[in-house]
């Protein structure tokens, strides 16, 4: 490690599902009291119920629609997400990958100190769910496995740590979505509705995935989550700044991923937690340049791929120096 | 035409009518509906977080309990090959009552997984042209078209043959034959595609073991018939209907040569896992002895075995065969339990435990997860009822042209 820095992570991880025993309580209340809901007509509707939209409804597939109908489409999505979050400055993007661009990721494992700001700066750029109060799962796209020094066997790895960084005898892995060639959850899709861009990124039409789970499933890299709930997020932490693949505000009952920050990359800047990474083990460029940053150190660093057997083959490699 | 519309007519008025135990079964049915009915709004409303499930454990107790069916399902079959492939009469003449079983099981497997979707409003986005069907790559996509099909065949050969009963005439070979050979691969089929959306991922070692499926085959021809038995029973003792003798005792045979089966493939699969000791070693052992102070499935897994052991010995031993209703059926009833068992807490969830992360989060079904599961259950168990009682009707000759 080059130079000692202590962090102590500035949000304590989520609480493990024990926690969540509230969910159940609906369940819990006596047969008769439930029955007597029932007859009362005393079932509360939420405060803000997904009131049913036709357009939204029969909205396409998001390679069916011309563009005419993506510049509809986004245009209602900006006027929804306005009214939903109080303001007037949504913009839902929809730009294209560039040719001659494949995105990669290196992670460098002798610098990473396990601080979780790439966690932290990524929810605040993606727009994910805050947590809600009965289950207080927020949803977070990069876990950081705390990791025994001398093994790489993540069963062995810590994920709930809450003391000072980095600890005695321990290495730290921030594991994202990988962005895989062959990825295992594109294939278990029943409905297209994950695929791999051009560009590498893996994306998901949150306006046409089903909620099955299946993609979930078949995730190597545990990077897949689901809304469980109506995702909340403050009208005053959102990021208005969107893409239709991307942070764009997602629904209850959908899955949602890493995309390498899309709305940042396509217009030519860092994913968001490799600009708040306080060490520089975050390092980000196109693949298919040999110039490039990640490119260098593929070709001269000593790197792995996190369960290459799997045979995903991801733009994602960590590496040491 | 008009003959036909009679005929639904006159069965569906068939279906319920019956005596006072009759119709307080279908009343009971009705109400876990209306319980399920009732938890599946709140879902609906508050969305999936009022399962158990999480991103940890994705799957839970709907998956769990479509996969147990799947087999249920595929039993039928053990019936509709020595009754139309080697025209053993006995087994023939109970062939009609299994398939009603088969249509029930699959109602409840499709309802399983439509209660397990996030967004059951999107489900047209499956359907061609419209929507956007990933076949033949998605594992899932395979099975929806199979338990479809499988639904549409065990539909059409058994309503053909009542109606042609109905009518008094002979059944014309061609319009049923094909289809009973095709729903024999068919039953194969649905639990193998099931089996196969498991074992098709390669992240989840627990699941990627080709055992799995021959494992899926064995339990479902144990329980699957198990349960059929039980129905048999109960139709054999309540109604008129012709029923031999060895039919039921054909059928113990099968539930016996399975249930083996299926133990001989668990011994192998827990050698393999535990001798060699390998990293891949962690969801079998939290499963069968807890991973780290973490046990919660231990018990169920053990009570599974336990009673999957017991039930075997008390069929080889044949010394219940020939005691009163209750008793001879218990070891059934076992079978059924504990390979429901095996399927959900033994397979489906710890799958899940740990997560490819090497995270360990408990799993166990939230009520609301319970009572939707329950309305589904009363929902297949409905159309079980009455479409047994439809094919009673129609043997016995209480539904009959006028």
């Amino acid at each position: 490690m080059s130079k000692k820095m202590n962090f102590v992570p500035d949000l304590l991880p989520k609480p493990a599902p024990k926690a969540r025993a509230k969910e159940g309580e609906v369940g819990r209340r006596s047969f008769i009291k439930l029955l007597s809901a029932l007859t009362a007509g005393a079932i509360a509707m939420p405060d803000k119920a997904e009131a049913f939209n036709l357009d939204e409804f029969l909205q396409k597939h998001f390679h069916q629609m011309t563009d005419e109908e993506k510049q509809k489409t986004m245009a209602r999505l900006e006027g929804e997400y306005n009214k939903k979050y109080s303001r007037d400055d949504f913009s839902v993007a929809d730009g294209g990958p560039q040719h001659g661009v494949k995105y990669g990721y290196a992670l460098n494992l002798s610098k990473c100190i396990g601080c979780r700001k790439c966690t932290h700066a990524c929810v605040d750029e993606n727009n994910q769910h805050r947590g809600s109060e009965e289950r207080g799962d927020q949803i977070e796209y990069i876990r950081v496995l705390e990791m025994e020094k001398g093994s790489l066997d993540v069963e062995k790895s810590v994920h709930d740590y809450t003391h000072e960084v980095p600890a005695e005898g321990k290495y730290y892995m921030p594991v994202q979505c990988h962005q895989c060639n062959d990825a295992p959850c594109v294939k278990a899709c029943p409905v297209e509705a994950t695929w791999q861009e051009p560009d590498g990124i893996v994306v998901v039409d949150y306006n046409w995935c089903i909620g099955c789970r299946y993609c979930a499933a078949a995730c190597p890299y545990w990077a897949r989550k689901f809304n469980w709930v109506a995702p909340r997020i403050p009208d005053e932490e959102v990021n208005p700044d969107t893409h239709y693949l991307g942070n764009r505000p997602r629904y209850k009952g959908v899955m949602e991923k890493c995309t390498f920050c899309i709305t940042r990359v396509r217009k030519g800047l860092n994913p968001a937690c490799h600009d708040i990474c306080p060490t520089g083990s975050r390092k980000f460029g196109n693949l298919l340049d040999k110039e490039s940053v990640v490119r260098r150190i593929i070709d001269q660093k000593r790197i792995f791929i996190l369960k290459e057997e799997v045979g995903t083959d991801p733009s994602f490699y960590y590496f040491f120096d | 035409m008009v003959d036909y519309l009679t005929f639904v007519f006159k069965s569906i008025r068939g279906m319920f009518t019956g005596g006072t135990r009759y119709r307080s079964w279908l009343a009971f049915l009705m109400g876990l509906m209306a319980v399920g009915g009732y938890a599946y709004y709140q879902q609906t409303v508050h969305g999936l977080g009022v399962t158990g499930m999480g991103d940890q454990v994705s799957w839970g107790l709907y998956i769990a309990n479509f996969t147990f069916l799947v087999g249920v399902a595929a039993a039928a079959v053990m019936m509709v090959i020595p009754g139309y492939l080697y025209h053993n009469k006995e087994v023939k003449g109970g062939v009609l009552l299994g398939e009603m079983v088969a249509i029930g099981a699959i109602v409840m497997c499709l309802l399983f997984v439509v209660a397990d979707l996030g967004r059951p409003d999107r489900m047209w986005h499956m359907i061609p042209p419209f929507g956007k069907f990933n076949f033949p790559v998605s594992m899932l996509a395979w099975d929806v078209l199979v338990l479809n099909g499988y639904l549409l065949l065990n539909l059409h050969v058994p309503g053909y043959l009542l109606y042609k009963k109905y009518k008094g005439e002979e059944p014309a070979k061609w319009l049923y034959l094909p289809f009973v050979y095709l729903s024999i691969i068919w039953a194969i089929s649905i639990h193998t595609v099931t089996a196969f959306l498991y074992t098709g991922l390669a992240g989840r070692p627990y699941w990627n073991a080709a055992i799995l499926a021959p494992r899926f085959i064995a339990s479902a021809f144990c329980a699957g018939p198990a349960f059929i038995i039980l129905v048999l029973e109960i139709i054999k003792g309540w109604t008129r209907f012709p029923m031999g003798d060895r039919i039921i005792g054909f059928l113990r045979g099968v539930v016996l040569i399975a249930g083996l089966i299926n133990v001989f493939l668990l011994i192998s699969e827990i050698f393999t896992e535990f001798y060699a000791d390998s990293a891949h070693v962690a969801s079998a052992r939290y499963l069968f002895f807890g991973l780290h102070g973490h046990n919660a499935l231990v018990p169920w897994i053990w009570t599974s075995i336990t009673m999957n052991v017991l039930a075997l010995l008390a069929l080889i031993s044949r010394k219940f065969e020939k005691r009163g209703v209750i008793v001879r059926n218990i070891p059934l009833l076992m079978l059924i339990v504990a390979i429901w068992i095996e399927k959900g807490m033994g397979l489906v969830f710890p799958g899940f435990i740990p997560t490819p992360l090497g995270e360990i989060v408990e799993y166990m079904p939230s009520a609301n997860e319970w009572m939707v599961s329950l309305g589904i259950w009363g929902v297949g168990l409905f159309i079980m009822t009455v479409l047994l009682k439809h094919a009673v009707d129609i043997e016995v000759g209480d539904v009959k042209p006028s």
